[in-house]
């Protein structure tokens, strides 16, 4: 496979053909806020937090979307970038119901801690306080689409690695919303495996096991690693 | 052209309030009422959410007692899963109840109320405060602040935070008390039973001084309830409710909470946005019943511990049956703190209490629960009604101030009565006033889960319902 030289961030970067602009700043070390990448599953360019500058470029482009091409010169911080990603994160605040202080979640949720990191301080936008309902009626997880930020990291663990299919994106822009089979309740989607890949996937307090109360709702993003790996590199299937 | 007095706001108490005063055609006072002017919700927007997530919602009620929600809502949780939680799970909330009864009452005793009786009626506003306090007697405004920082550390130790811990949830608590905590709190042992002391001597001094202020602050028969254990003792979290009169007589006792609407009836009023509980039997206004430090301690027979119990019987002494004077409650909320430390004292030496089997696992099993629980106020109900997955459908709260209603209410025209004569509000008397809702230390913002600084507006009004004169602070 052809190696490719670009810079990222000024660093002199050789990377393999095909890698994307995320992967090869992770490895140079460059850190890149991300939202709906999980690693283990394909990414789809949702969040736009990965955003970076291109040399010769107008728009800004994702990193985790965009493959690395010869002579790419790539900046990943400037205040562009970072008036952007902070816009982006109080456009997802404003949108549904994110109230930390007593959300499952709090102190572990991926959008709070990028909110900390990005330097949001408020939000500019008015709240737009949508009215969604919480299904519960799953046996052992909640879904609370007032946290959803429709990154479908649950719908890409649950068609790609489990195989289930189970979640799905109905709805347009705003109105989208995450649901189980063909919009039943959670607790009657046949087609669920109950394997609870989609609850450790989510980022936010939108997914979560049930019974558990504020600030308890802690992933192991490891074991979904664990498992794509074992799957590819055919760990479990004896010589 | 209409003149008026205004109180407004009323200050050194938890909320915004405004008091008008009815005046008749000789210009004496006709009656008084307090009214809360705030609106919140929590009932409201509750609705729909897990019922996991509630004892963390609700205890945003407040600020001062947070802990008094989170424990009424963990309770009402553990009656929506019908489960006994683990013994040393609630000797644990109560441990932390107990801190939140004496961080509150020191809050009020030293902080809101004593500048009023230990400065005098009529020092200046400006002084009229724990600066006040502080300059006058810096050693025990001190001893006062630091017996509230006692309270709060017991519950930071316990929940990681003085404010708004995420600790009691449906079925238990989530930590035990570490060995380091225990520690902690045994070391401050001896300084709070000193500050009691102090506040005991204090106290007795200013009940020679005070025996008007006893007389017309708040002295009028009603009922009292509270939570009494079994055996009739004392109660914060656990036991049942028990009624009595100002005889002193029992009228209804060891009823259950799950059952509150059978016995508690809730009175609207136009001009307030506290709700006014009544004892349902006796009917609206009859029924008008007392909570808080004063009705537990006149509810109960003892209070389980030995210190606590050699002043609960001086403090009987004090009335014919039941004590009947608000002004008293001070004196009760005093009991309350040498209790609370004499029960933590005690709990210090259990060993249940590093117990980690701390948690009843449960779905849900009843579609409706009731959690009961003493905040230092009074007693609070929450009543969640829940879908079988567990979500909110119906929530009702009844929180100790809005049992105090109908007593701020007479107590305030009681005072009223005493010190308002003819058109104007003179500044004293106004702090007066104040004070009589300053006994019941009420909290406006969990009566009305409603949010703010404690502002005063006080309207004399004439028969003609012209106001003669306003007071207002904000």
């Amino acid at each position: 496979m052809a190696a490719k030289t670009l810079t990222i961030d000024g660093k002199q970067i050789t990377a393999e053909e095909g890698a994307t602009v995320l992967q090869v700043a992770r490895e140079a070390g460059v850190n890149i806020p991300t939202l709906c990448h999980l690693e283990g599953v394909y990414d789809v360019g949702a969040c736009r937090l990965c955003l970076v500058e291109v040399a010769g470029v107008a728009k800004l482009l994702p990193a985790c979307t965009t493959k690395v091409a010869e002579g790419m010169d790539i900046k990943t911080d400037s205040e562009r970038l970072r008036k952007y990603r902070r816009m982006t994160l109080e456009l997802l605040f404003a949108e549904r119901n994110h109230v930390c202080a007593v959300c499952v979640s709090n102190g572990h949720c991926e959008l709070q801690t990028l909110a900390y990191s990005q330097g949001m301080e408020h939000v500019r936008y008015d709240y737009t306080f949508p009215k969604w309902n919480v299904d519960t009626t799953h046996r052992l997880f909640g879904m609370d689409h007032n946290r959803c930020v429709l990154c479908s990291r649950c719908v890409r663990v649950c068609w790609h690695i489990e195989g289930a299919g189970t979640k799905n994106v109905s709805g347009r822009g705003s109105l989208s919303k995450i649901i189980t089979d063909l919009n039943q309740p959670w607790g009657q989607a046949a087609s669920c495996t109950e394997c609870g890949k989609c609850v450790m996937a989510c980022p936010t307090g939108a997914l979560f096991n049930k019974g558990v109360t504020v600030g308890e709702m802690e992933r192991d993003r490891d074991k979904l690693e664990f498992i794509v790996t074992a799957r590819e590199k055919k760990q479990w299937i004896a010589e | 052209m209409s003149k008026r007095i205004i109180i407004d706001p009323v200050t050194r108490i938890e909320g915004h309030a405004k008091i008008s005063i009815y005046m008749d055609d000789a210009g004496n006072v006709a009656d008084a009422e307090f009214h809360v002017v705030e609106f919140r919700g929590f009932e409201k927007f509750c609705e729909g959410r897990p019922y996991t997530e509630m004892p963390a919602i609700t205890q945003r009620i407040c600020g001062i007692c947070p802990v008094s929600h989170l424990l009424a809502s963990a309770k009402a949780g553990d009656a929506l899963m019908a489960v006994n939680i683990p013994p040393a799970a609630d000797k644990l909330r109560r441990l932390m109840n107990l801190g939140q009864i004496i961080q509150s009452h020191a809050l009020s005793f030293f902080h809101l109320s004593a500048p009023d009786f230990l400065l005098g009626w009529d020092t200046a506003p400006a002084q009229r405060n724990v600066f006040g306090l502080i300059a006058a007697n810096k050693e025990l405004a001190r001893a006062g602040i630091r017996l509230r920082q006692f309270g709060q550390e017991i519950i930071e130790i316990l929940g990681d935070k003085k404010i708004h811990p995420a600790w009691a949830v449906p079925g238990g608590v989530r930590t035990a008390l570490s060995d380091e905590g225990r520690a902690r709190i045994r070391a401050w042992l001896p300084e709070a039973f000193a500050t009691t002391k102090v506040a005991f001597d204090l106290w007795k001094k200013t009940m020679e001084t005070h025996q008007r202020e006893i007389q017309i602050f708040g002295n009028f028969p009603s009922l009292f309830m509270g939570l009494v254990a079994e055996d009739g003792s004392w109660e914060h979290h656990g036991g049942k409710l028990r009624f009595s009169d100002s005889s002193g007589s029992i009228i209804a006792d060891q009823l259950d909470e799950q059952n509150y609407l059978d016995f508690i009836g809730e009175s609207v009023q136009g001009n307030s946005y506290l709700k006014s509980p009544y004892y349902k039997p006796l009917g609206f206004p009859e029924g008008i019943y007392r909570v808080g430090p004063l009705a537990r301690l006149n509810v109960c027979q003892q209070m389980g511990v030995p210190k606590a119990d050699a002043e609960l019987k001086k403090f009987k002494k004090l009335g014919h049956g039941a004590v009947t004077s608000s002004f008293l409650y001070h004196y009760a909320r005093l009991i309350e703190i040498l209790a609370g430390i004499e029960y933590v004292e005690r709990y210090m030496d259990d060993p249940e209490l590093s117990n980690d089997d701390l948690r009843a696992d449960a779905g849900i099993n009843s579609l409706r629960g009731v959690g009961v629980s003493e905040a230092p106020r009074g007693t609070i109900f929450h009543d969640y009604t829940v879908d079988r997955n567990g979500l909110l459908q119906k929530v009702n709260l009844i929180v100790a101030t809005g049992q105090n209603n109908l007593a701020m209410n007479q107590t305030v025209a009681q005072i009223a009565r005493h010190y308002v004569r003819g058109s104007t509000i003179p500044e004293p008397m106004l702090n007066r006033v104040e004070h009589g809702i300053r006994c019941y230390d009420p909290c406006l913002s969990c009566s009305t889960h409603a949010v703010g600084q404690m502002p005063l507006h006080v309207q004399l009004i004439a028969p003609d319902g012209s106001v003669l004169s306003e007071v207002e602070r904000g």
